[in-house]
């Protein structure tokens, strides 16, 4: 009788695995991905990444897949946490690539962890589309790993335009002189206060007030205390998420109320709008969206579908639109071939129609055309400064804190 | 006075976050690198109260605390215990307490991934101004500085003003010579660790007012605990929050007046400077 | 040297000669773990050689190592690259020196925790210079494979073997047993024990920068905040204990099984890593105190097995 029992499961557990086999005789797609799903980064990884992913993934399954030459191929997603670690990140990679198969990967999140994957990236001929890596070395960086494309865009050009939101509202008379210029101690904030303090001073900006603080600070009252006594016109804080937070906390409760009011990442995280609710109003940070773009709203609705959550205003959209450039060249070529898809990708006459609008690669693998600066207005984090980008809202004055 | 207010209020944190560890490692002898997991799961758990039932982080201490008791009396009881057993030496408890917490703060840090998800956590709660002479601070703060000062004091007296603290400072003092004068060394150990981990957690809801948490940040905070305890002396009270004070109002010192870049290399340099010239702490004593 | 140490030394050249032949079977996935587990086992190794006889739990892998990949993201434009590996061992050697004179006389949790700090603290340092001098993150782009690495990192573990055996049947190594049993029998008899540990300290220290210097363009981009991340120091000391410092193999026999429990769980457990590794760790700590040498002592003092 047990026996029995025992011979029927295997029986059914065959005819499973033989029902499983017929099925997958539909073509399927394999995608590696490999991100911090512990460590430092999850936190950002879980705003930004893993959403975007998995909202494109089923996007496209829902659909019936992309399509083939021989037909439509459903996506199947192979994910690794790589615990924000350059070592796990590299293994992961590997993994995917000659383990598991994979045929495509996403891109890693941030720009260390992009890095640290390249060389296999490029090594095995994968095409590696990333949407977390701001950057100011693409030309360096694309001669070295020619399967790396940029989406996000430029820190030098992110900076630069954030000072020149400055300028112009100098130049309209609206703010005076004065700015204090505060960073985060790491890679990301040391490069781009550089960038701002050069763009800034050249502009005869005068900086009254600059510090950085180390990595993972978020006792900041005397940061903000020693800027408000250098009386700024215009704060800008090139912060990480704690620390965007901690910062935007101090300054409301010691009334510090310039007439700009700009930190880096995590601005344009959902969370932010609704930790400061009105507060947030025209607070100003990095990246920003067209949000009356219908194609961003279809993005955002689903996304808060699938998720839960709603996707963050800046690389949120470019991660997912680092999954449609490369859902398009493949469809485009009718192929899962990775030689065949980064013939394409590279071929620089190609456009992509994504979510952040029209995409195309220039000689250094890079997006030309990007937000550069948002701004809460009204409960959204609207994009004020692009390149390249319609619809750009214009810019208030942050009125003071309630 | 902005500098000493504000000082003090951030040295206040620094108590929240260092005293359960040294009730755990003075007493119990567990070298605790799960401590910073556990004060998260404390600002966890009143984040998912106040969010999902509007209750005030305060009165979520409440349930907060008593459960971290007994979560971290279990936990010494069934886990940590063998280890104090097993051990020949002080050195090799150490060693195997280090390793064992290492790795329950993985755990940790992978349970609460899974039960919370990996994304930042905060909420606004008490978060207005209240003025001090002259300056504004966020009320949050200064609440949670005044349930640390009450916690501290609260401690302190009962450490030595009770029957029950006696054991606790007898075992803390030579747990051998206690166990020859009758106490039970074994639940002695497991009631300080647990209530350390009580008042661990209690500062993770207290923190999480004005913090910014994801599951993975505790390693933070259990870097400041280690350094505090280590500064303060092992096994007392009194210099943990002396370290505490002194350290917030070192940072914020190096902050405000010379460059807030360096305000954590302050905070080690004062750290080594105490370890090199005073290494049982400001207010330990010296081993015999 | 006895007929039994001229058989391991034999034994042990063969064996690393096996192993340095894995890029030519393969240039993937296995030469990636492969360079995992050797960067692991010349750090584990080295630890030992400093810890096991002495029995100080030392945190500072991270912060040699941090050093390491900042000689060569400052150095790998101007210098030539041999030169690299050289000054990284300088630069440890002179910091290990440093730390070791003044805090050697601290003794068991003090060191542990000071040790800690002290990555936490040359990071601070090293980013507020690096944000005084503007400079960014360093992007090490060379044309070194990984291939490369992996050779570098067998010939670092072999130079780590001989170190360590030397030290053994040196001087030092006799006047270091002795601390690691009494350090006060060790004073009595006129062994000057600070000088014997900061040697021992250095040398620890020196290999650790030499193997960030080493995988500094593995990771390409040069970060404090990875390069010094204090979880390479706690990988290196649980590995090393779960192998047993007792003996000079007996980190490898660490190394080996966790970084292939490690990538096995990383594989299979793709949402549920860190819980499992975290239990993995509890499981070694109660399962296998004193790691496989005691293990290995444990099972040939049940069965006798002989020899000697």
């Amino acid at each position: 009788m047990k026996r029995r029992t025992l011979m029927a499961t295997a029986a059914a557990l065959a005819f499973g695995l033989a029902g499983v086999t017929a099925a997958s005789a539909q073509e399927t797609i394999k995608l590696g991905a490999a991100a911090p799903l512990s460590g430092p980064l999850a936190g950002g990884a879980a705003v930004t990444h893993w959403p975007a992913v998995k909202l494109w993934v089923h996007q496209v399954n829902e659909r019936g897949g992309l399509k083939l030459a021989g037909g439509q191929a459903t996506i199947e997603l192979v994910e690794y946490d790589d615990q924000t670690n350059p070592q796990q990140a590299i293994q992961a990679a590997q993994r995917m690539a000659t383990q598991d198969n994979v045929d495509f990967m996403v891109s890693p999140y941030s720009t260390g962890l992009n890095l640290a994957a390249a060389p296999i990236f490029a090594q095995l001929g994968y095409p590696q589309i990333t949407g977390t890596a701001v950057t100011n070395q693409q030309p360096e960086l694309a001669a070295q790993f020619p399967s790396m494309f940029f989406v996000l865009g430029r820190t030098g050009v992110m900076a630069e335009d954030t000072a020149k939101v400055l300028v112009d509202l100098r130049d309209k008379g609206e703010i005076g002189n004065r700015v204090a210029l505060v960073n985060v101690a790491d890679a990301f904030g040391i490069e781009m206060v550089g960038i701002s303090r050069g763009v800034l001073e050249a502009a005869g900006f005068e900086i009254v007030y600059e510090t950085s603080y180390p990595l993972g600070t978020q006792d900041l009252a005397p940061v903000i205390d020693g800027a408000k006594a250098s009386n700024p016109d215009a704060f800008i804080a090139w912060s990480y998420p704690g620390d965007t937070f901690a910062l935007t906390d101090q300054a409301i409760v010691q009334k510090f109320e310039p007439k700009v009011f700009f930190t880096a990442v995590a601005t344009a995280f959902p969370g932010y709008g609704a930790r400061f609710g009105a507060n947030a109003e025209g607070v100003m940070g990095m990246g920003g969206v067209n949000p009356d773009d219908p194609a961003f709203k279809a993005f955002a609705e689903a996304h808060v579908a699938l998720n839960g959550q709603g996707p963050d205003y800046w690389a949120s959209a470019a991660t997912y639109a680092t999954l449609e450039i490369l859902g398009q060249a493949i469809e485009a070529t009718g192929t899962k071939d990775r030689a065949v898809v980064m013939e394409y990708l590279k071929d620089r006459s190609n456009s992509y129609e994504t979510i952040l609008g029209p995409v195309q690669f220039n000689e250094n693998n890079d997006n030309e055309r990007y937000w550069t600066v948002g701004q809460w207005q009204n409960g959204v984090f609207k994009g004020v400064a692009a390149r390249g980008r319609d619809g750009a809202a214009p810019i208030q004055l942050k009125q003071g804190w309630q | 006075m902005f500098v000493l207010i504000t000082g003090l209020l951030l040295g206040g944190t620094y108590a929240l976050i260092a005293m359960g560890l040294n009730l755990q490692y003075g007493v119990a002898r567990i070298m605790n690198l799960a401590n910073g997991e556990m004060l998260v799961a404390g600002g966890f758990a009143a984040f998912w109260v106040f969010t999902a039932g509007q209750v005030s982080p305060v009165a979520a201490l409440m349930v907060v605390a008593p459960v971290a008791f007994a979560v971290n009396w279990l936990i010494y009881r069934f886990m940590l215990r063998p280890l104090v057993t097993r051990a020949k030496t002080r050195g090799a408890l150490e060693v195997d307490s280090i390793l064992a917490t290492f790795g329950l703060s993985f755990a940790m840090v992978g349970v609460m991934t899974w039960a919370f998800g990996g994304g930042y956590f905060n909420y606004a709660y008490l978060s207005e101004r209240v003025d001090i002479f002259g300056s504004s601070y966020g009320q949050n703060r200064v609440v949670a500085f005044a349930l640390a000062t009450l916690i501290a004091v609260a401690l302190w007296l009962w450490l030595n003003h009770t029957r029950a603290g006696l054991r606790l400072r007898a075992v803390s003092v030579n747990p051998d010579a206690a166990r020859l004068v009758g106490i039970d060394v074994p639940a002695v150990s497991a009631l300080a660790f647990g209530l350390g981990g009580a008042v661990t957690a209690t500062g993770g809801a207290l923190i999480s007012m004005f913090f910014t948490l994801d599951a993975s940040v505790g390693v933070l905070f259990t870097m400041k605990a280690l350094i505090i305890v280590i500064m303060g002396g092992v096994g007392d009270i009194r210099g943990t929050v002396v370290a505490a004070l002194i350290l917030g109002i070192a940072e914020t010192f190096v902050a405000r007046v010379i460059d807030p870049g360096l305000t954590l290399a302050a905070a080690y340099v004062l750290f080594l400077g105490v370890l090199l010239f005073r290494p049982q702490g400001l207010f330990g004593k010296k081993p015999t | 040297m006895t007929a039994q140490e001229v058989r391991a030394l034999i034994l042990g050249a063969i064996a690393l000669g096996i192993v340095a032949l894995l890029p030519l079977y393969d240039t993937g996935y296995l030469l990636s773990i492969g360079t995992t587990m050797a960067m692991f086992a010349v750090l584990a190794t080295s630890w030992a050689l400093f810890s096991g006889p002495t029995h100080y739990i030392s945190l500072a892998t991270a912060a040699f190592f941090g050093l390491g990949t900042l000689v060569t993201g400052l150095g790998f434009q101007t210098l030539p690259f041999w030169l690299l590996p050289i000054i990284a061992a300088v630069a440890g050697a002179v910091l290990a020196a440093l730390v070791g004179l003044v805090t050697l006389r601290l003794s068991g949790v003090y060191f542990v925790i000071f040790t800690l700090g002290l990555a936490e603290f040359v990071r601070q340092i090293v980013t507020w210079v690096q944000n005084r001098t503007g400079q960014r993150g360093m992007y090490v782009l060379t044309s070194i494979t990984e291939r490369e690495i992996y050779w570098q990192l067998i010939g670092m573990l072999a130079l780590v073997f001989v170190t360590g055996w030397l030290i053994a049947r040196s001087r030092l190594g006799f006047a270091l047993r002795i601390i690691g049993n009494d350090e006060t029998v060790a004073k009595h008899s006129g062994i000057n024990t600070a000088l014997a540990k900061v040697l021992l300290f250095m040398v620890s220290g020196s290999v650790a920068a030499v193997v960030g210097a080493m995988l500094a363009p593995r990771y390409v981009y040069i970060e404090p905040s990875t390069s010094f991340a204090a979880i390479l120091s706690f990988q290196v000391v649980i590995m090393a204990l779960l192998g047993g410092t007792g003996r000079l193999w007996g980190p490898l026999a660490g190394v080996i099984p966790f970084t292939l429990l490690w990538e096995f769980i990383s594989r299979q457990a793709p949402n549920q890593t860190l819980l499992l590794l975290g239990l993995t760790f509890l499981l070694i700590v109660y399962v296998l105190p004193g790691g496989f040498v005691g293990l290995h002592a444990r099972l040939r003092r049940r069965f006798g097995a002989g020899g000697h």
